[in-house]
């Protein structure tokens, strides 16, 4: 029994489809010139010496660097007890949420803002506001506290900033799986006898295990390849991250970082893939049933007072780090002397400030139409196609979101600064901003693609293939039929696209020339400077745009939305 | 319509699909033969997994076969994509487009052919006469109804004016009233516009009332082609019995040939059957009994003990056994019949033409 004769038609129906073909080699180049390749590259560097051939002398050095052995230990650290206490927070964030009767409208629409807003704000904003709230001359521990000496720099600062970013992850990914829970298995063991806790550790537990972990590993891998914040409130605790980073800056040894990237690379992917491909599917198989009915949601004031009030603390808090932001921008001097200003304002518009949100306005808006189309395309491949290359397609462009920034950085500086493997061609490409948006654009493709996935997959593959049979190509049936079924999709990739190309900070702070100054950078900048008014000044601005922008996707799905007639036939 | 409508076959044709569970290939169509005349309504009928829509779809070419051919008219389509071959395929989710009107659904496919805007309406409101949805061209999918809905798709597909048309279970969806309703509607429209129409249910109803042709089908191969009378009156295998209609089986051995008839033993008893098909002596065979063809009486054929005996209003449902088979029997009008309690013992009565020996 041999399937070759229907794949050699398959092909030949492929070939058929000039569009198609064409699309799919032009996704292949690109994938491969600006994903595979600067990976592909740190790898060689990291493994070839000019002049001797393969050796494992490099790795060898940065091995013998205490500096990397430190950084490496700390990262694995940072990784787990922000990976825990963010799954634990999200948890029961979720549990508050799916579980329990809350009654305070102000509370729903609190954990709805907590869960957007990391989505939304700049990397490293919660560090900015934490050193303000904690440091030196924090609003807490100077002015109320009255501690001098306060010290948030080091692992625990890192630790309670990304737990705070991170946390909401993991709150939306449980949140899904509780729903799906179904309320009678809950119900079955109670009516057989269970206490409330015992439901809680015998049934919804064990379900959710493989969901915790595949938590767990989201936030460690995010808190791993996490650069701006280790950078900004770290200290001397150095990660993997900025250790990369500053043996690029700082040392100029560009093929140690390619070997450190390469480490840290594959720790991420290696998480990444197991994640991807054991606990997701598990989760999957355990899982998959719909909530047959509304669950009896807890009364019970000893069990719910406890957990909202935490969570509502909680939740209370990230939205005050937020606020401080603004604040921070329109005090006169942090810690000392709080009247009103507009100083620092003033002092951004008057130094470049205006360069800065140019061009990270102009990349960003060139990036995010590419990166929503190339998502989309990828999707729909992904999801309706069949062809050879397919599966090499959607494993590089989800795998790239296992990419840490840096890592990405580091290999597109070693990739590109003398050409395609040094030959000088393409060498035009480094140092312009073409090559920031090609980073934007790949650092913003896996999420796009994700859920340009998943909203595919929620169309009747029979209405597409009723287009096709009518006598619709490709090109035609996804014009005229899968792009106007997925246009919410879009717009909301769209915006996201633009908000992460905006915010982005890992991969482009090393690709950055003085041409082209970003907002991002400029925060960076700034607070490593201490001068926290003009960064707060900044962060406060690239906030605007990132919410103007969020306001004007709602506004624009309000008016020209299709998912309300595509819900409305279910 | 026009345009003459094509026949259909496929030669030798294989579909090997790849288990997910244990990795093993399996053909889920297994080299199956069928040779569709032009104009006809052949229904693809079967259990679930039998093979019958990736035949179908590999006709409209969703899928690709991997062994033999595929032929529209005389035309060998393997290798056309689905918008290149001359077929339209009414789906069981009715897969309306549910961004555009209903007008809008109906003209998707002219305007890809590139029909002018005055003959689009024209066609298209002549379509939607049709199928009784005139004046309904400006509403959106989602405000009709399933049946209308259903209606909409068929005029989607009618109106391209394809060479074959292609039924993917498109009733059942739908409730059994307007499942009823709908076939019948359907089937006047196919005779109307004379277009051949292949059709896949797993409904034995749909496919008697529907079809000049069935094709049985099961676990990728055919079990049987023949009118709907065939396939009921004389089923090729215990498969085909069981899948149309009520039916028991009761085994016997073939002891004489005489006067046109077969005679056949079962357990101590002799029935004679019409020997319309040559049976070897001695040889063990088994008998096809449909419940309306059997009565209970004091005298007859067999001796047979009452299991169970309920009443239904038309009818009184008997389960007997027969020499220690259990055969199910109808009897229609039950009012002025003598009625059999369970326990009793009596004789299974046997309108003898109506046996079918496999």
């Amino acid at each position: 029994m041999s399937r070759s004769k229907s794949a050699q038609l398959d092909r030949k129906k492929l070939f058929a489809d000039p569009i198609l073909v064409s699309t799919i080699v032009l996704l292949l180049v690109f994938l491969i010139l600006f994903i595979v390749y600067p990976l592909f590259v740190l790898l060689i560097d990291s493994v070839y010496v000019k002049g001797e051939g393969f050796s494992m002398e490099t790795f060898r050095r940065i091995l013998d660097m205490d500096r990397f052995r430190k950084a490496f230990s700390n990262t694995l650290v940072l990784g787990g007890i922000t990976g825990i206490l963010s799954t634990v927070i999200g948890l029961l964030f979720a549990y508050v949420d799916c579980y329990m009767k809350v009654r305070s409208k102000v509370l729903k629409r609190l954990f709805d803002v907590v869960s957007v807003l990391p989505v939304v704000s700049p990397p490293f904003v919660l560090s900015l506001s934490a050193i303000m709230l904690f440091g030196r001359s924090g609003i807490i521990t100077r002015t109320i506290l009255h501690i001098y000496d306060a010290n948030i720099y080091g692992l625990n600062g890192i630790v309670i900033v990304q737990t705070l970013t991170f946390f909401p992850v993991c709150y939306l990914m449980l949140k899904g799986l509780l729903k799906n829970i179904d309320p009678s298995l809950e119900e079955a063991a109670r009516d057989m006898g269970a206490s409330r806790w015992k439901v809680f550790t015998t049934v919804t537990l064990p379900l959710l295990l493989p969901g915790l972990g595949n938590a767990f590993l989201v936030t460690f891998i995010e808190a791993v390849a996490d650069f701006a914040n280790p950078m900004l409130i770290g200290g001397s605790y150095d990660t993997l991250a900025t250790t990369i980073y500053l043996q690029v800056t700082g040392a100029l040894d560009t093929t140690g970082a390619a070997a450190m990237s390469c480490v840290l690379l594959s720790l991420t992917m290696v998480l990444f893939l197991l994640q991807k491909y054991y606990l997701e599917r598990k989760t999957a198989s355990t899982l998959t049933g719909k909530a047959s009915r509304e669950r009896m949601l807890i009364t019970d004031k000893s069990v719910t007072r406890p957990l909202t009030i935490f969570c509502a603390a909680v939740a209370a808090f990230v939205v005050m780090m937020y606020i401080m932001i603004p604040f921070g921008a329109l005090f006169k001097l942090w810690g000392r002397n709080y009247s009103l200003t507009l100083k620092w304002f003033k002092y951004v518009f008057d130094y470049g400030g205006m360069n800065a949100f140019k061009s990270s306005v102009v990349l960003s808006l060139i990036a995010a139409p590419i990166t929503a189309i190339l998502s989309m395309i990828i999707a729909y491949l992904v999801v309706k196609k069949k062809f050879r290359s397919k599966w090499f397609i959607e494993f590089v462009s989800i795998l790239a979101m296992a990419v840490p920034g840096t890592v990405l950085g580091v290999g597109f500086i070693r990739g590109y600064s003398g050409g395609l493997f040094r030959t000088g061609l393409l060498q035009g490409l480094y140092g312009t901003g073409a090559i920031l948006v090609i980073v934007f654009i790949v650092r913003s493709l896996p999420v796009g693609t994700r859920s340009g996935i998943a909203a595919l997959r929620q169309i009747d593959k029979s209405i597409e293939e009723s287009a096709y049979d009518l006598g619709a190509n490709s090109g035609r049936v996804f014009m005229t039929v899968t792009l106007p079924l997925i246009k919410d999709s879009f717009f909301s990739g769209l915006v996201t696209a633009f908000v992460r190309s905006i915010t982005a900070i890992s991969a482009i702070i090393l690709l950055v020339t003085p041409q082209f100054v970003l907002i991002t950078c400029k925060i960076n900048e700034f607070a490593e400077k201490g001068s926290f008014g003009v960064a707060c000044a900044y962060a406060t601005i690239l906030i605007a745009i990132v919410y103007a922008a969020i306001l004007l996707m709602n506004l624009f799905m309000r008016f020209f939305g299709t998912s309300k007639k595509i819900t409305e036939v279910e | 319509m026009d345009k003459v409508s094509k026949g259909v076959r496929l030669e030798n044709v294989s579909k090997i699909y790849t288990d997910p569970k244990t990795g093993k290939d399996f053909k889920a169509v297994d080299s199956i033969s069928l040779d569709i005349a032009p104009g006809s309504f052949v229904t693809l009928l079967g259990p679930s997994g039998c093979g019958k829509t990736t035949t179908l779809r590999m006709i409209a070419g969703f899928e690709s076969p991997d062994e033999g051919e595929v032929y529209l008219g005389e035309q060998a389509i393997n290798a056309l994509t689905p918008d290149k071959r001359d077929t339209a395929m009414v789906f069981q989710s009715y897969a309306l487009f549910p961004h555009y009107n209903v007008f809008d659904n109906v003209a998707y496919g002219l305007k890809l052919r590139g029909v002018g805007k005055e003959e689009i309406k024209n066609r298209v409101h002549a379509i939607l006469d049709l199928v009784e949805l005139e004046g309904m061209d400006a509403r959106m999918t989602n405000q009709l109804s399933g049946g209308q809905q259903q209606r909409v798709a068929l005029a989607r597909a009618l109106v391209v004016e394809p060479s074959v048309l292609l039924f993917d279970e498109p009733l059942s969806n739908l409730d059994a009233k307007l499942r009823v309703s709908m076939r019948t509607e359907i089937r006047k429209i196919q005779q109307k516009v004379g277009i051949t129409a292949i059709y896949v249910t797993h409904d034995q109803s749909e496919a008697m009332s529907l079809s000049d042709q069935i094709i049985i089908m099961n676990k990728g191969v055919i079990a049987q082609i023949g009118t709907p009378q065939d396939i009921y009156y004389h089923p090729s295998s215990e498969f085909v019995a069981d899948f149309i209609g009520e039916v028991s089986f009761l085994k016997g051995v073939v002891r004489d040939t005489r006067d046109n008839k077969n005679i056949i033993a079962v357990g101590a008893s002799e029935l004679a059957v019409p020997a319309y098909q040559h049976l070897e002596n001695g040889k063990d065979c088994t008998l096809v009994l449909r419940p309306e063809a059997l009565s209970v009486a004091d005298e007859g054929a067999l001796p047979c003990e009452i299991v169970l005996s309920t009443f239904m209003g038309h009818y009184q449902n008997y389960h007997v056994t027969v020499d220690g088979a259990l055969v199910k029997v109808t009897v229609f009008n039950p009012k002025n019949k003598k009625i059999y309690k369970a326990g009793e013992k009596a004789y299974l009565a046997v309108e003898n033409d109506s046996i079918h020996v496999l």
